[in-house]
């Protein structure tokens, strides 16, 4: 459907709003709980009864997906119709259905391996044509819920003759002979990753994405959906306070409101500083872009940044909790401070996946500012 | 709040910065140097009031639209950028703004055509110690029948030695610190008891302290009402202050740029040193500075423009921000050109020594920051 005028989207507006007061259940008006997320897939489970049916009614809908074409089972929405749909369900402040597209399908990354990390294109998982199939042999690692994913989305080298040129993109189910996934407990004492085995895994010839040894392609083009979207969203996971609310209550503040240390108020209020500036970064950069403006390569740049503020954030959360921030699991600490303390050490990651800082500015000072290569 | 420039205001960018580089570049600013100006430079003045550059948020009419602070940013940037030393922030952005807020109708017919035309140059004197501090003024006004006699001191004047009229914050009552009690005067440069004595200072801009000996101004002398000087001076300061910000964003793109120019050109090991990872990392990083403080000199201008309620927080990130990027990039251009840093016949030095002017004035990025914490409640 297409809305070729201001009337005819505040229709759809209308429209929309009424279908979201109908159908979006009063519990998902509600702030996301951690437990309650809704991850999809073969063994999605639902721990509260009313995530499945908003799922179920907007993936129907489409609008899990809203502008992808309806014959692939989007919503088959305009670009203003899509913004229009985010602003209504912002409105009633619904949540995010779920992390996949129709909730039937969980997938996985598989990039990294032990010996590919920041070269990445180093990677060394064989893909053999067996005439009627592919053979895949190797091990990745950091592998995001492999453990409870369907299917992997996966780089494999195709040709060991040369670099990124012999990389191929593949697709297959988890549950394929072969295929092993375990978790790796991380220091905060969670296992969002895990190490992927694969010995002799067959996958059928048509599940090749894209063309063989064509991988690097797609994969490059990913990662910065990724860093953009890590950008966009932040690392999620803050805190119920933030570090200041934290340290006024703990530390003090003198009668004129002040906090009592001062070199940490001054901390403090060179990350809020920080906080600000990136948000007004991305603000900016959006603006530019929709006036048609070259943006560059901002992918990198704010996911440089992105990670600095988040732990930056983090390393402030645990000074202002002082003790109160130390504790692990149990009675004795406030609920907050428990989760504060689990990302803090869950945020050091944020400047190593998805390219590490390091990496992104490789990227900055090659791409953007055109320095040379070191010969 | 708008990232994106007007038609116009983009061409007046333009044209801002073609004029700075093409007549304003930072050698000429060495010759005025050499030839012992002091930052005087009339023949400049008299260019900026041909391009129109003066009344660049004074509309031609009572309600005309104008460039808005935002357009009057982009010349402050372009001038910024080759560190040239003109009127405009303290007449074009100060005074126009001091009048705008505070003046009487009959003061804004008077004065603002005045300015636009680049007939007359303002000096905004304030400090009277070595550090900002808006409220702390002693400089006395006192009642004198008809109007008002002053008498202090006052340090540090930018412009005040070439100016031809001075804004003096002046206190009518209670003590130094005090946010009530302070009043603005307009006082001619000339006026008996008036002492302007010319400083030369490192940036070679020069700058001047002034002491006002038995000053005698008419009533009509004041800038809105006596006593309640602040309402006015406070949005006048972070106007000054986003305005500054603009200029230390062009200083910190040129040396930016110089700096980048010379890692792609100067060869050590036989290698380009722009090639090595520690140089590129730090270019980097000041980069994604430079874009940060890009965008809050533009939210903060924009702010000024739309009148928003949130701009005294939003001139003390501009400001802070722009403090520490230019001190970062100006430090770096000298490291990283090496023993030609050093040098005076080489700009990098150049822009350190502004750097440090930009960030006395109107509040350094450490007073900011303390006012930052302060607006969000810590």
């Amino acid at each position: 459907m297409a809305y070729d005028n201001a009337e005819q989207l505040e229709e759809f507006r209308l429209e929309t709003r009424k279908w979201l007061e109908a159908n979006c259940p009063p519990s998902m008006r509600t702030p996301m709980v951690d437990d309650e997320v809704v991850w999809g897939g073969r063994n999605a489970t639902f721990k509260n009864p009313d995530s499945k049916v908003w799922l179920d009614r907007m993936a129907e809908k489409g609008w899990t997906a809203p502008e992808w074409p309806k014959e692939y089972g989007g919503g088959g929405l305009t670009r203003a119709e899509a913004r229009v749909l985010e602003q209504e369900l912002r409105r009633i402040k619904a949540r995010a259905p779920l992390f996949s597209f129709k909730g039937k399908t969980r997938w996985c990354q598989g990039y990294s391996e032990p010996g590919a990390g920041s070269d990445l294109a180093g990677l060394q998982t064989r893909c053999e044509d067996k005439g009627d199939h592919y053979l895949i042999n190797g091990q990745k690692v950091w592998t995001s819920y492999a453990d409870k994913a369907d299917w992997i989305f996966c780089l494999v080298r195709t040709d060991t003759s040369t670099k990124h040129e012999g990389i191929s993109f593949i697709l297959f189910d988890m549950k394929s002979p072969g295929v092993e996934a375990r978790p790796i407990q991380l220091i905060s004492g969670e296992s969002p990753f895990c190490e992927t085995f694969f010995t002799d895994v067959k996958v059928p010839k048509d599940q090749l994405v894209g063309r063989l040894n064509g991988g690097w392609e797609i994969a490059k083009r990913l990662l910065q959906f990724e860093r953009s979207s890590i950008s966009s969203s932040g690392f999620g996971g803050t805190g119920s306070l933030s570090p200041e609310e934290y340290a006024k209550q703990l530390i003090g503040t003198d009668e004129s409101g002040r906090l009592l240390d001062g070199d940490l108020r001054g901390r403090l209020a060179d990350h809020r500083m920080y906080a600000k500036a990136f948000a007004l970064t991305v603000q900016r950069q959006t603006e530019q872009a929709k006036a048609g403006q070259a943006v560059g390569h901002t992918a990198s740049i704010l996911k440089y940044g992105a990670a600095k503020m988040n732990q930056d954030r983090h390393e402030l959360l645990i000074e202002a909790l002082g003790t109160e921030g130390l504790g692990w699991a149990g009675e004795g600490f406030d609920k907050g401070a428990l989760r504060v303390t689990r990302q803090w050490l869950r945020s050091k990651g944020n400047s190593i996946e998805g390219g590490t800082s390091e990496i992104n500015l490789n990227v900055i000072a090659k791409r953007v500012l055109g320095l040379k290569e070191h010969q | 709040m708008s990232f994106v420039l007007t038609e116009d205001q983009e061409m007046l960018r333009e044209t801002a910065m073609a004029f700075a580089r093409d007549e304003l570049s930072v050698n000429h600013l060495r010759a005025l140097r050499d030839a012992g100006a002091n930052g005087k430079d009339a023949k400049t003045r008299q260019k900026l009031a041909e391009l129109g550059f003066f009344g660049v948020i004074i509309p031609d009419e009572p309600g005309a639209e104008t460039f808005g602070l935002t357009g009057l940013g982009q010349i402050l940037e372009a001038q910024g950028r080759t560190l040239a030393a003109t009127p405009l922030l303290q007449t074009a952005l100060i005074a126009a703004s001091a009048f705008q807020l505070g003046g009487s109708p009959a003061q804004q017919a008077e004065w603002l055509p005045k300015i636009a035309a680049g007939e007359v140059t303002f000096a905004l004197a304030l400090d009277e110690s070595a550090h900002f501090s808006p409220y702390s003024v002693s400089t006395e006004a006192e009642r004198n029948g008809q109007g008002y006699t002053i008498n202090g001191m006052k340090k540090y004047v930018p412009d005040a030695h070439h100016a031809d009229t001075l804004i003096v914050v002046a206190r009518t009552f209670g003590d130094s610190g005090d946010r009530h009690g302070l009043s603005l005067f307009l006082v001619p440069a000339n006026a008996k008891g008036v002492t302007i004595s010319e400083l030369k200072t490192v940036d070679s801009h020069g700058a001047a302290h002034v002491t006002f000996d038995d000053v005698v101004v008419s009533e009509g002398a004041l800038i809105g009402p006596a006593d309640q000087g602040a309402d006015i001076l406070d949005p006048v300061l972070d106007r000054a202050a986003i305005g500054m910000a603009a200029e230390m964003l062009g200083s910190a793109q040129a040396a930016f740029d110089m700096t980048l120019e010379y890692l792609n050109n100067r060869k050590q090991f036989g290698q380009l040193i722009g090639s090595f990872q520690a140089l590129q990392h730090r270019a980097a990083k000041m980069f994604v500075e430079l874009e940060m403080t890009r965008s809050c000199v533009a939210a903060a201008l924009s702010a000024a423009d739309e009148g928003k309620a949130d701009l005294a927080e939003l001139a003390s990130l501009a400001k802070a921000k722009a403090g520490e990027l230019v001190h970062l990039v100006s430090n770096e251009c000298v490291q990283m050109h090496g023993g030609i840093g050093m040098t005076d016949a080489a700009e990098p030095g150049f822009y350190m020594k502004r750097a440090r002017v930009q960030e006395a004035l109107y509040g350094s990025a450490s007073w900011h920051r303390d006012r930052y914490a302060r607006l969000a409640g810590f």
